[in-house]
């Protein structure tokens, strides 16, 4: 671009530098996702952080507060002396803080998500590898196994679950678990089917190698740079399928806060208080969209070849 | 896609046996007064004292013959049931699945031809946002918005939708098929846009444009048919989406539909009407990805089914 020019040709002044840092901003946000990155680390933060972040406890109950609104509603604060503070974003029917609830119900959501994302991903990964690597029977199985999962409606699959096995986080999980590693084998498979084909490969097995130390050293490197484009278009997904299964009252218990569930508090009240289902949304939203945006980055950063998928 | 059919039925049966004994799918024997003797009467009633081979066939051989059982819950038939519910899925996910590709498609392909503009980066932060957003909220949010806050939509009943005239009808279906249809016009424009600008960038492109032709002309005649082969490949994934969307969306407008159903079913622990309707939208999906390969053959003569 022109500024690299001109800094070539002569050191720009101090003025001319203030003038340019606008552009030079913009210029930095488009290539790096600063945006995205700044809400995950926030996020993140309220994660570990949690009884830092949050002001109160995100089950104490005042039904005096109940249905109170967002601090900038002054005409109900002034008007109403049972209360002594105001609530940032709200309370809902219980009289439950809201901001503190979205802070614990982040620490549920993220970590729901993230480890069903780590299960899934090492299963998907070594299923896929292996899939590709020994063939046969085994391969003919797997995949046939990954399209009949492809052909079931999922949420209906998971009501069908909570029926038989019940609910709970850790059926959460493994639902969330089935529904990541079945998406990863196909892809790995694929790539796996090419990088057999490769000299070094073979050298490896003309030296003696066994088979897993094939996969291992020779075939898992190859195939990291593709499962972590996989996993970060993958964790977004994992987010909202979470939300919806817990707002359809099969996700995470009702006892503990997680966004889903917030929003199924809320959607009985939305004439008197949008407040209480319109801010967990909002950051299954924020956070989802950080996560897709950053996907994509690091996918059209390593490999425009995968620029299909999704 | 048979094969399919039948791992599918595999898993569902599976499903009703992963915990322990399926008679605690059907009953729920504790705090009830039923004793052993009518268990194990129940237990010879539903053939779950035979060898789970033959009932996973005596079932299998049920469905083909279009005998789904009895809801538990209402102790109607299943066929019943979801004949009755099934039109009002089907026309919200037709309508979904129309202005869904109509709008979704040719947006893809404006997003491509404006590369880099001001439209391109609006369109592509619309599709991504789709893509991120939780329907369900989308639909609460819009109630709340367009129904409750601004009045300009009826707010969403259970039986105010059949008796009105057709503008009556049709100011029903706007939120929930908007709502249902953003999805699958962000991932139809997502696809749609790579595959353009891929097809643009090719050689037989390029030489249509030195030959002299026109741009609208070679985007209509060459790129265009080339550019459809993805959008395609995915309608039937998006379909699928569609399933899960429908549910919920379904759950948020209150619409008397098949989705509706399926989560009343978990509260009422009916197993059977539950696995009529997943096994309703597997042959369905399957079916729809059996025509998506079809029409691949139609629009791309360089591939043929061998």
């Amino acid at each position: 671009m022109a500024i690299a020019d001109t800094a070539q040709e002569r050191v720009p002044s101090t003025i001319e530098v203030v003038f340019r840092s606008p552009i030079v901003a913009w210029d930095f946000m488009r290539r790096w996702p600063v945006i995205p990155a700044f809400v995950i680390i926030v996020f993140a933060l309220a994660t570990i952080f949690t009884t830092q972040f949050a002001t109160d406890d995100p089950n104490k109950q005042n039904l005096r507060g109940s249905f109170a609104p967002p601090f900038w509603y002054d005409e109900y604060y002034e008007n109403n002396e049972y209360l002594d503070s105001r609530y940032l974003i709200g309370a809902d029917q219980h009289g439950r803080d809201i901001y503190s609830r979205l802070v614990h119900g982040t620490r549920v959501s993220i970590t729901v998500a993230f480890a069903s994302a780590f299960i899934g991903m090492t299963l998907g990964l070594w299923a896929g590898i292996a899939s590709g690597w020994f063939g046969g029977w085994f391969d003919e199985v797997l995949t046939r196994f990954v399209d009949v999962w492809n052909g079931l409606p999922f949420l209906l699959v998971a009501l069908v679950v909570a029926i038989t096995i019940g609910t709970g986080l850790h059926v959460l999980i493994g639902l969330l678990v089935m529904a990541t590693w079945v998406g990863l084998v196909r892809n790995i498979r694929a790539e796996v089917l090419t990088l057999k084909t490769r000299d070094y490969v073979a050298s490896a097995r003309v030296a003696g190698g066994s088979d897993f130390r094939i996969m291992y050293r020779h075939i898992l490197p190859g195939v990291l740079n593709l499962l972590m484009v996989l996993a970060s278009l993958r964790v977004g997904g994992l987010i909202l399928t979470e939300a919806s299964l817990s707002y359809l009252g099969i996700g995470v218990p009702s006892r503990l806060p997680s966004w889903g569930n917030m929003i199924s508090d809320g959607r009985e009240f939305l004439d008197t208080a949008w407040w209480v289902s319109f801010f967990p949304g909002f950051c299954i939203f924020l956070v989802v969209m950080s996560f897709n945006f950053i996907g994509d980055w690091v996918r059209d950063k390593t490999d425009p070849r995968l620029r299909q998928i999704r | 896609m048979v094969i399919s059919l039948i791992g599918a039925t595999i898993i569902v049966f599976g499903l009703a046996h992963a915990k322990d004994d399926p008679i605690n799918v059907f009953i729920r024997a504790e705090g009830y007064a039923i004793g052993p003797e009518q268990i194990a009467a129940l237990r010879a009633k539903w053939g779950l004292d035979r060898p789970i081979i033959l009932q996973y066939l005596t079932w299998l051989s049920n469905i083909a013959r279009a005998d789904l059982g009895r809801s538990v819950g209402t102790n109607r038939k299943v066929t019943d049931i979801l004949r009755e519910r099934w039109p009002a899925t089907m026309q919200l996910a037709v309508a979904a699945w129309i202005v869904g590709t109509f709008v979704g498609i040719p947006l893809g392909i404006l997003s491509a031809m404006q590369r880099a503009s001001i439209l391109d980066y609006f369109l592509r932060a619309f599709a991504l946002s789709g893509q991120s957003v939780p329907a369900f909220w989308v639909g609460i949010v819009g109630i709340w918005i367009f129904a409750v806050y601004l009045g300009w939509l009826p707010v969403p009943t259970f039986y105010g939708r059949t008796d009105a005239g057709f503008w009556g009808q049709f100011q029903y279906f706007i939120l929930p098929v908007l709502v249902l249809a953003w999805g699958p016009i962000a991932g139809y424009l997502r696809i749609t846009r790579s595959a353009m600008l891929e097809v643009m960038d090719s050689e037989y492109i390029k030489l249509a444009r030195a030959k002299g032709m026109g741009y609208g002309r070679v985007v209509a005649k060459h790129a265009f048919r080339n550019a459809l082969i993805q959008p395609l490949t995915v309608s039937a994934l998006l379909l699928a989406g569609f399933m899960d969307g429908a549910v919920l969306v379904e759950n948020v407008f209150v619409w008397p539909g098949v989705g509706q159903i399926a989560v009343a079913a978990v509260n009422d622990n009916d197993f059977t009407l539950l696995t009529g309707i997943v096994l309703l939208f597997t042959i369905l999906f399957l079916a729809m990805s059996f025509v998506s390969d079809l029409l691949y053959v139609v629009i791309d003569p360089r591939i043929r089914l061998d």
